[in-house]
């Protein structure tokens, strides 16, 4: 004999807790009048180079600071340290992704509102990352082009949690023979409309691009502080 | 391989609600989208280990998949279906479609207890 059932309603988000975290961050974040971008791609595509030139690029003027999420080692804060901004490392252990309360762990004690710019750099992954709200105000999806123009078709959900993608390694695109039409194809098939940059972190194409685009989505959402009078 | 931090999530949850209930829990009803970024038999899985030790065990997990879908400025009605995630258009009309509306549902529906 079956045994009877009957279903009772729990209707509940299983992400409910992180996007809580995320939503109460991005209100800190807000007030604090930080301006919070996430940088997301597969191992290997750049981000850390690509991160580093942009630390650099905006320090000056700027108040800048990196948070790095890695699996094992500290050798990518190491690298960004070299751009001479605040950078601290969430070290995740087995877990292939940043979630919203590592951030906020990793926040601690630090004064947010003497951030103009802060950076945070997923664990290289271009599938688990899309799930997690991190409290981000802008979120790049980055692929090299070395990757091959297809990547946007293999891994579209991460093309969908994004603000923008950046084809990095612009200066191996000869060598590589990479098809940007193709890239820009594939990017605009999985999500139409969506903006597209091509850089070169280490030679510096497109780069003044990247950075006009951050001053300016930075100065939409700025209250009335004063931007970057304080750095020491 | 996220998938075993979601089961864990939804034992958590779930048993919650179960302890609100008189009757053992046979089953959990989840909803997924295919944009969730999580995979379904990953996720069963993963579910086996997260249920011990919880008032769980034995539950299964019954997963509905839900599709991806927008809406077509074309057609109507407009809600669109899209049938393959690296083509983001209507599946009736081929327009392209340029917001998403469902496929990232990650929802405990309900939980199905003995009567």
């Amino acid at each position: 004999m079956i045994a009877q059932t009957r279903l009772v309603e729990v209707r509940q988000n299983v992400l409910k807790h992180n996007d809580t975290v995320a939503r109460a961050l991005r209100e800190r974040f807000e007030q604090a009048g930080v301006y919070v971008v996430s940088l997301v791609s597969s191992p290997g595509s750049g981000k850390t180079t690509f991160l580093e030139e942009t630390l650099k690029r905006l320090r000056d003027r700027f108040r800048v600071a990196a948070l790095v999420g890695d699996l094992a080692t500290e050798n990518d804060a190491a690298r960004l340290a070299r751009a001479e901004v605040p950078v601290r490392q969430i070290t995740t252990g087995t877990v292939c992704h940043l979630d919203a309360e590592m951030v906020e762990k990793a926040l601690a004690q630090w004064e947010l509102p003497a951030l103009d710019f802060l950076f945070i750099e997923n664990v290289g992954n271009l599938v688990c990352p899309a799930t997690f709200d991190l409290g981000e105000a802008f979120r790049l999806v980055l692929f090299s082009t070395a990757e091959g123009e297809d990547k946007p078709l293999k891994y579209p959900t991460i093309f969908h949690t994004a603000d923008l993608a950046v084809i990095t390694k612009l200066d191996l695109a000869t060598a590589v023979e990479f098809d940007a039409t193709a890239a820009h194809q594939s990017i605009q098939q999985v999500r139409p409309g969506m903006p597209v940059l091509e850089v070169s972190a280490k030679r510096g194409q497109g780069m003044p691009e990247w950075i006009a685009l951050l001053e300016q989505r930075r100065s939409n959402i700025s209250r009335s502080r004063p931007v970057g009078e304080h750095r020491e | 391989m996220h998938e075993l931090s979601i089961a864990l999530s939804i034992a958590e949850i779930a048993a919650e609600a179960a302890a609100r209930q008189e009757a053992r829990v046979v089953a959990v009803h989840l909803k997924l989208g295919v944009l969730a970024g999580v995979e379904n038999e990953a996720l069963v899985a993963a579910w086996e280990l997260a249920r011990e030790r919880t008032t769980l065990v034995g539950a299964a997990l019954v997963i509905e998949d839900l599709p991806a879908w927008g809406t077509c400025a074309r057609c109507v009605p407009h809600q669109a279906e899209i049938h393959a995630l690296d083509q983001w258009s209507c599946a009736r009309c081929g327009a392209v479609l340029d917001d998403i509306q469902g496929g990232r549902e990650l929802e405990i529906a309900a939980l199905e207890v003995e009567a």
